[in-house]
This record gives C-alpha cells, structure tokens and sequence, in this order.
C-alpha cells in the first residue's frame, strides 16, 4: 500500500483524501517563513534601491553599518539593555512566579494577574505613560528607564514559562527536603532549581529577546546617545529607507534563530 | 516557645502547638509573598503610575480642571470617528484573514504525529520571535511596485502593470496578518489538541462521512479556540503602532498612530490620554470576553 492510499486517521481518510491539507499548510508555512529570510539576500546587494533579486552582490552594507558610529552605538545600547533586562527580569519574574505558586494564598491568583498586565495594557499606552511620568523623574533617555521599562514587559512572559514549569513538577519533592532539615531557600536551589533550569534558561533567552526587538517603548523614552537599535531602525523605515537596514534586519533575524533553536533544543531536553 | 508559654497553652485546652504553627503560617506566607515584591515594585512604577496618570490627565480640560471635553470631542469630532472606523475595520479584517488562513494550519498542525509537531511549529514560532520591524521592512520590500510579488504576478498574468500594494490598506493588511498569525495559531491549535479524537470514530462509527464528521463533530468542538484565538488577534490590532505606520505609508490611521500625532503635533496630553483609555477599555472587555470563552473551553473538556 503506498502512502498516498494509507489511512492518515482512524476514520479511514487517505493521505490522498487530505493531500489538499498539506498543499494548503505548506504554502502557508512557506508564507510564513520565507518573507523574513528575504532580507538576507537583500542585504548582499549592491544596489542603493529595494531590488529583489539583487543584480550585482555585495557587502557594502555590512560596511555602512560596522564603520557608521550610530549604528555601533545604537547596536550597544540594545545589546546592553537586553542583558541587564535579562537578568533582572529572569530573577524577578522566577522568584514571584514561585512565591505566587507555592503559597496558596487567596491573593495569589490576584497578584499573578496583576503582574501580568503589561502584556494586557496596549504597548502604545505603556509607551506614552512611562515617556511622561519619566519625564517628571528625569529617567527618559536613560539605560535605567529602558532596563525597568523592559523589565516590566518581560516579567509577565517570565512568570508564564516558570508556572507553566512548577505546576509539571512535584513540589512534594521540596516538602521532603525540608522535612529532612533543609531550609526552603536550600531545598529550591537543591532541589527544585535543577529540575525547572531549562525553563529558566528559556525566559532568560526571551527576556533578552523581549527587550531587544522592542520597538514602541524604545521610540518614547530612549534618545540621544542611548537611543536603540530599534528606534533609528524604525526612523529608516518611515522616512527613507536605507539598505542597511537589509543588514541589520540580517543580523536582528540569526539572533532570533539561533535563540529560538536553543530554546527548542533546551525544550526537548528538559522532556 | 518560652516553657511559661507552653504551660499556658498547657492549661487553655487548647493544642500544644496550634497557636505557634498559626504564626509560622502567617509569617511563611509573608515571606513567600515578599519574594514577588520586587517584579511588583517594577509592574506599578511601569504600567500602575502611568497609565493611572493618563487616566487622570485624561480628565483635566484645558483650563486645568475636572473636565470630560476630551471624550466629548471624540464623540463630536468627524475626524476621530474616523479613526475609529479604520482601526475597527483593519482589526476585524486582519482577523478574518488570520481566521481563514490559521484554520487549516493548525488542524494541519493538530493531526501531525507529536515527532513532527516540533519541526513544523518552528515555522509558527521563527516569525512570532523575529523583530517585528525586520518582518515590517521584508513585506515593504516584497509588496513595492518594484517587488517581487508585483513582478510574480505580471509574469504569470495575474495583472498586466505594477500595483500599488503598499503604502496603503492592503500593504498594512498583509503585515498585520503574517504578524498576527501566530496570536491565532497557538491557541487554536491548544484547543484542537484537547479535542478527544474518539469522537470522530464514533462520528465514522455511526456513519459519518469525514467531511459530515468534521463539521458536525470537530468543527463545533474547535470553536472556542478559534473565538479565544480570534479575540486575541483582535484586541492586539486594536492597538497596534508599527506596522500600521510603515506598511500603510500615512493613508491608515489608527488609534495607537492618532495618539502619536496628537502628542508630536499638538503636544496635547489630555486628548492623547483620552485616546489612549478608551483603547484600553476597549481591550480589557474584550480579553475579559475571551477569558470567559477559555473557562468554557476548560469547563467543556474537563481539563484546562
């Protein structure tokens, strides 16, 4: 029997019957796909013109944007804000997420919801409200105001994947450890850590990735010298656009790859 | 425990250790409840203080007291109906082209054995990790007179001349979609995964052809992830900023791009505010509505 006449489900369906499923799916996944890859190429072009395909090659651009000094500087800012948003945000969303979890408390479920707003709240919203209360405390413009900013936004996915991760987990393990003398501070870095780290590692690669394509906050309240990567990027787009951006985008599209391959690898690990 | 305190206890009748485990409680749950102080702390100086500051600078009037004349112009001003209109309009048709595509994709991905799930869920979560602005930027250079789908489509005499497919309604539709995909797929999928497939051999057993069985069967039980997921996709165009302000080229205003212009041409704060409450309203009843379809998806299937 080939694969074409093999029953696909236990209601009899062929393969052939649903072969138009996997048309449809495969074109749309292609869809999906392929219009962020097509920056790469893009970006090898010689042309100062959007061409698609290029005619002449290059690496010209990749020129522009490691010889501009905004670029570099801009680059440093959104690396810079991402790894201390990452590590705060990954300690502070994990400590609550635990608490909230563990105490069984009747605020518990209210404060979860509370400390998933930002991800409620429309961005713009966000953006506007911490540009203006940070202007009368003077943050704006600041790595500061840009860290606490993103750190909101990435505590609500932060507690998700923690949560997600405890609730598959025996906490009676933990209750053993103290009830054999261990402290609850020892018996989480002992014994509950090590088997929830993958999760860990997860929201700390997305917390970084949270902070470093945020585009609408960065508009606000970054600026000047500490302005993001995202912010001249957005800027390029909507007035003229510059094929360094192709670059960029390039550059913005493997660090999102290859963080997205780890969190996968990691996720096939911890099952 | 003093031995005096023990002696007390002793007398009252009451268990030795009661009153002290009471308080070891009271105390454990302040400690635990103190770990989430800080991510707290950081949630009310970002979201709690500004966007209550907004709410009350959506109330001061011009001459600097309680005044409603900010949402009084949005009711009487032409250009905010606007406004409205074509956010509603761009939401509701980014969610049907989600609905329309996301549909066979993730039963698709639903009927996939779980060693396949992972490879083909890449495809799902590459774009929903990759800079929005990157996927903004591919579909202006794909979507331009010169692109290659204008050209694609000359070649195989789709249309005879280069149209204009971004810049405008279109070009904002097509990012808001590919951007709002996944918003609809994740949930979807969840909801079709929960669906226990022994229904449809009991649909087959009874005689259902596998389109009858689809519809009458599959189709019903799946739609709760469909609204949830729809709702989602919906509740997030309403506010979308970026994609709407490059793709659509100034031609499609939306709230999150009115309020913008109002803050960098008029600098008015009150207006921008007001704006920005009603968009917040609006998302909280709707999300509000979508979680009340998520306890009836849980409460269906037994499990949430």
């Amino acid at each position: 029997m080939s694969w074409w006449t093999r029953p696909a489900s236990d209601t009899q369906v062929t393969h052939g019957d649903r072969f138009w499923l996997y048309v449809v799916a495969s074109v749309i996944m292609l869809l999906l796909v392929l219009p962020t890859f097509i920056v790469i190429p893009m970006s090898f072009s010689d042309s100062q013109y959007l061409e698609f395909p290029p005619s002449n090659w290059s690496t010209r651009w990749y020129e522009v944007y490691l010889g501009s000094t905004k670029w570099m500087r801009a680059t440093a800012t959104s690396v810079q804000v991402g790894i201390i948003t990452m590590l705060v945000a990954t300690p502070l969303g994990t400590m609550a997420a635990y608490a909230l979890f563990v105490s069984g408390h009747r605020a518990a479920k209210a404060l979860f919801m509370f400390l998933i707003t930002p991800m409620i709240v429309p961005v713009i919203l966000i953006a506007i409200g911490t540009f203006y209360a940070y202007g009368r405390m003077g943050l704006n413009n600041t790595i500061t105001g840009l860290v606490l900013a993103h750190t909101a936004m990435a505590i609500p996915l932060v507690m998700i994947v923690i949560t997600a991760a405890l609730r598959s987990y025996d906490l009676n393990q933990e209750r053993v450890a103290r009830s054999l003398g261990a402290t609850r501070l020892k018996a989480f870095f002992l014994i509950t850590l090590p088997q929830i780290k993958f999760s860990v590692v997860t929201t700390a690669l997305l917390s970084f990735l949270t902070s470093f394509d945020e585009v609408i906050i960065a508009i606000f309240v970054s600026g000047g010298v500490n302005a993001t990567l995202t912010k001249h990027m957005f800027a390029a787009l909507r007035d003229f656009i510059d094929p360094t951006i192709a670059a960029i985008s390039t550059i913005m599209v493997l660090v999102s790859t290859i963080l997205l391959l780890m969190t996968q690898f990691i996720g096939v690990k911890e099952k | 425990m003093t031995a005096a305190d023990v002696e007390k206890t002793a007398q009252s009748g009451k268990p030795l250790h009661g009153e002290a485990l009471r308080r070891q409680h009271t105390r454990e749950q302040w400690t635990l409840l103190s770990l989430a102080a800080p991510a707290m702390i950081v949630v009310v100086l970002i979201i709690l203080i500004p966007v209550g500051w907004l709410f009350y600078l959506s109330f001061v009037g011009s001459s600097g007291e309680f005044s409603m004349e900010h949402y009084r112009k949005m009711v009487e001003y032409k250009s905010y109906a606007r406004v409205f209109l074509t956010t509603f309009q761009v939401s509701v048709l980014t969610t049907l082209i989600c609905i329309f595509i996301g549909y066979p994709l993730s039963y698709f991905l639903a009927l996939l054995p779980a060693r396949l799930v992972g490879i083909f869920m890449l495809a799902v979560l590459l774009p929903f990790w990759t800079s929005l602005l990157v996927r903004t930027y591919a579909w202006l250079v794909l979507l331009q007179k010169k692109g290659l789908l204008n050209d694609f489509a000359m070649q195989i005499g789709l249309w005879d001349s280069p149209v204009k497919l971004v810049h405008n309604m279109t070009g904002t539709l097509i990012g808001m979609a590919h951007i709002m995909l996944p918003f609809l797929v994740l949930p979807l999928y969840n909801a079709m995964k929960k669906i226990d497939r022994d229904l449809m051999y009991a649909a087959a057993n009874l005689g259902a052809s596998p389109a009858g069985a689809f519809w009458k069967v599959y189709f019903p039980l799946s739609l709760p992830g469909m609204v949830a997921g729809s709702l989602i996709v919906f509740v997030l165009c309403l506010g979308f900023y970026v994609t709407p302000a490059v793709l659509g080229g100034g031609r499609v205003i939306m709230v999150a791009t009115q309020i913008t212009a109002i803050l960098e041409n008029q600098f008015d704060w009150g207006a921008a505010s007001a704006l920005g409450v009603v968009l917040l309203v609006a998302t909280v009843l709707f999300l509000y509505m979508a979680a009340r379809l998520f306890k009836f998806d849980a409460a269906l299937f037994g499990k949430g």
